[in-house]
């Protein structure tokens, strides 16, 4: 053996199988480590619906709640709100909600499933901040006259109209969205589950 | 004691590593208040990991108890009140020291070669101290660190086809919660100073292998007597080490100025909105980020939305960082030191300073039509820097360099 010359090739080919075989072991034990930064299992399971009832709900009035540890809105538009939201669609960037940020049944002027109740995510498109509601009509600081009422993000100045629609021009690319959530009762919504197919 | 030594130095080399890097270690003799920094920062790091360790003794890394840990800190643990104001002030100095520090390598050119490779190093230790000052500042668990995260995480959801992913993989939740608190603190805590104390050993490393720049760049190791010693070098220890001691004094004293009577320092070392706990459903009012970051944040502010997306911005924010590691490639001056270069070099690292500036304070105050457009401004003035520094340091005429550094 000791007499044979050394054969140079078969060294290469056995220092590059060996580094080949070494990096997919690394990955192997790479996996582990990177997927312990998935949610876990008790993170996924308090993503479960919310359930939020209305009855108390006043016109104008908006409550927060948690559902996957995001805030959402749900607030009580009057007739006079609803009917302002098709006044604005000149200055909105998506008002016939093109970008699917709701779901199939609240892809409407109001994106909602009944046009007086708004369910909405308060998280800005932009980059997370929770927008401010701002619903009193003609507020001097966001446009004066034409302002009929919505959202301020005070992070990055993007403006939403109370249909969580983005007003152009602002930083946010896209509508808020709307979750899913049907109404159990009249009184009662449940968010984090479509309506039943009908 | 000279027993003692042999017996060390057959076993390790401490003589020599003594002399290699300190007692013969030659420096030029021309260094100004400027060559101060370095030394201050190495003093901050050690300050921050010994705060860090006894403030890490009574923490929580737990969304339900951080609040309230950093409260008992602040109020019942004997003199935890110090030590935390210590830590967060520091967080702010190792800035302030590693801005003057970066400035002075534009000043005199020390990013130029043969020193291309401490300014990498550098850069990469700049970077990884921003990681690890975020991440420090989303502990204490109040509404500016928790609407801070967001917005700053919200930056990787933007990332086109990975990005909604990539945010839940990096808050290991669907929103910012305990689980990126507890990892922040790992972070924060073990792998970042790890990375920090490797960097600056290797940026030393890289420097003591070329020698220090000074502030007339000339190199010392070109003119060396009989015995192969710089004649313009000193001995970096006793003459330096000693004179550093006056730096680190000055320093201390302004440093304790500001941690005993104004630790807060109105607002921009710690935020009010960052004494009241975090809270999901609300965003303060106003949010910007600690002013160290904030010419960055004011460029992702200025860039619009595109193609119904927030990901230029995000580009155009990290662009604004990383084009600095160009530096030392864009730079066609044969001069190195601002002494000696010519006027347009000048004009133009005055505008870069002033952006710089302007977009920090930008970046601190609410959005209005006039800021953005200021931004916008700022930011094209900040990003003209680099594009056209090939042109603006071929043209003009420079000073001629001496050979030997003046007094």
């Amino acid at each position: 053996m000791s007499e044979q010359e050394i054969d140079l090739k078969k060294r290469r080919f056995l220092t590059k199988a060996t580094s080949v075989v070494g990096a997919v072991g690394v990955g192997f034990v790479a996996w582990p480590f990177l997927s312990s930064w998935m949610p876990s299992a008790r993170a996924k399971a308090a993503g479960a619906p919310v359930d939020v009832d209305i009855s108390k709900l006043e016109s104008g009035q908006l409550v927060r709640v948690l559902w996957r540890k995001k805030p959402v809105w749900i607030f009580r538009r009057d007739a006079s709100a609803v009917a302002s939201l098709k006044t604005l669609e000149s200055e909105l960037t998506d008002p016939n909600n093109e970008e699917d940020q709701q779901p199939i049944y609240a892809k409407n002027t109001h994106r909602s499933i009944k046009a007086e109740v708004a369910v909405i995510v308060g998280v800005c498109t932009h980059l997370g901040c929770s927008p401010t509601y701002r619903p009193e009509l003609g507020a001097a600081d966001l446009g004066g006259e034409a302002w009929k009422g919505g959202f301020y993000c005070p992070c990055h100045g993007s403006k939403f109209d109370l249909a969580g629609r983005v007003y152009a021009g602002a930083p946010a690319p896209t509508n808020l969205i709307i979750p899913p959530y049907h109404f159990v009762s009249d009184s009662l919504i449940r968010i984090g589950v479509d309506p039943k197919a009908s | 004691m000279d027993n003692n030594k042999s017996w060390i130095d057959q076993r390790f080399p401490l003589t020599k590593v003594w002399n290699e890097h300190l007692a013969e270690y030659y420096t030029p003799r021309n260094f100004n208040f400027w060559y101060f920094f370095g030394s201050l920062a190495m003093l901050v790091l050690v300050m921050q990991i010994v705060t860090g360790i006894f403030l890490t003794m009574h923490f929580k890394p737990d969304a339900a108890n951080a609040f309230a840990s950093v409260e008992y800190i602040m109020r019942d643990v004997d003199w935890g009140w110090l030590i935390r104001y210590l830590h967060s002030t520091g967080a702010s100095a190792f800035f302030i020291v590693i801005y003057l520090h970066m400035y002075r390598g534009l000043l005199y050119g020390s990013y130029k070669a043969p020193r291309e490779l401490i300014w990498i190093l550098g850069m990469v230790l700049y970077i990884a101290l921003m990681a690890e000052a975020f991440m420090g500042y989303v502990l204490p668990w109040g509404q500016m660190s928790y609407w801070g995260a967001q917005v700053i995480i919200s930056l990787f959801g933007s990332v086109p086809f990975i990005g909604p992913d990539l945010l839940i993989w990096i808050l290991g939740d669907y929103a910012v919660g305990d689980p990126a608190l507890n990892r922040f603190f790992s972070l924060h805590v073990i792998a970042l100073p790890l990375i920090l104390v490797v960097l600056v050993f290797l940026h030393i490393v890289a420097l003591h292998t070329v020698g220090s720049n000074n502030p007339d760049g000339v190199e010392i190791k070109k003119n060396k007597d009989k015995d192969g010693i710089p004649k313009d070098g000193i001995p970096f220890h006793p003459y330096y080490s000693v004179k550093d001691i006056v730096g680190v004094v000055v320093f201390l004293m302004i440093f304790s100025s500001v941690v005993f009577f104004a630790p807060a320092m109105n607002g921009y070392f710690l935020e009010s909105a960052n004494f009241v706990v975090a809270n999901p459903l609300k965003t303060p009012d106003h949010i910007a980020p600690l002013w160290y970051l904030t010419p960055f944040y004011s460029v992702l502010r200025a860039i619009p939305p595109m193609f119904g997306s927030q990901f230029p911005g995000v580009v155009g924010m990290f662009a604004a960082l990383l084009i600095l590691l160009a530096l030392p490639w864009i730079d066609r001056s044969k001069v190195k030191s601002i002494r000696y270069r010519s006027w347009p070099y000048k004009v133009a690292l005055g505008v870069f300073v002033i952006s710089f500036i302007v977009l920090g304070w930008l970046g601190m105050q609410p959005v209005t039509p006039l800021n953005a457009l200021l931004a916008r401004v700022f930011t094209v003035a900040y990003f003209g820097f680099f594009i056209l520094m090939p042109w603006f340091t071929s043209i003009g005429k420079t000073k001629e360099v001496p050979t030997r550094v003046t007094e």
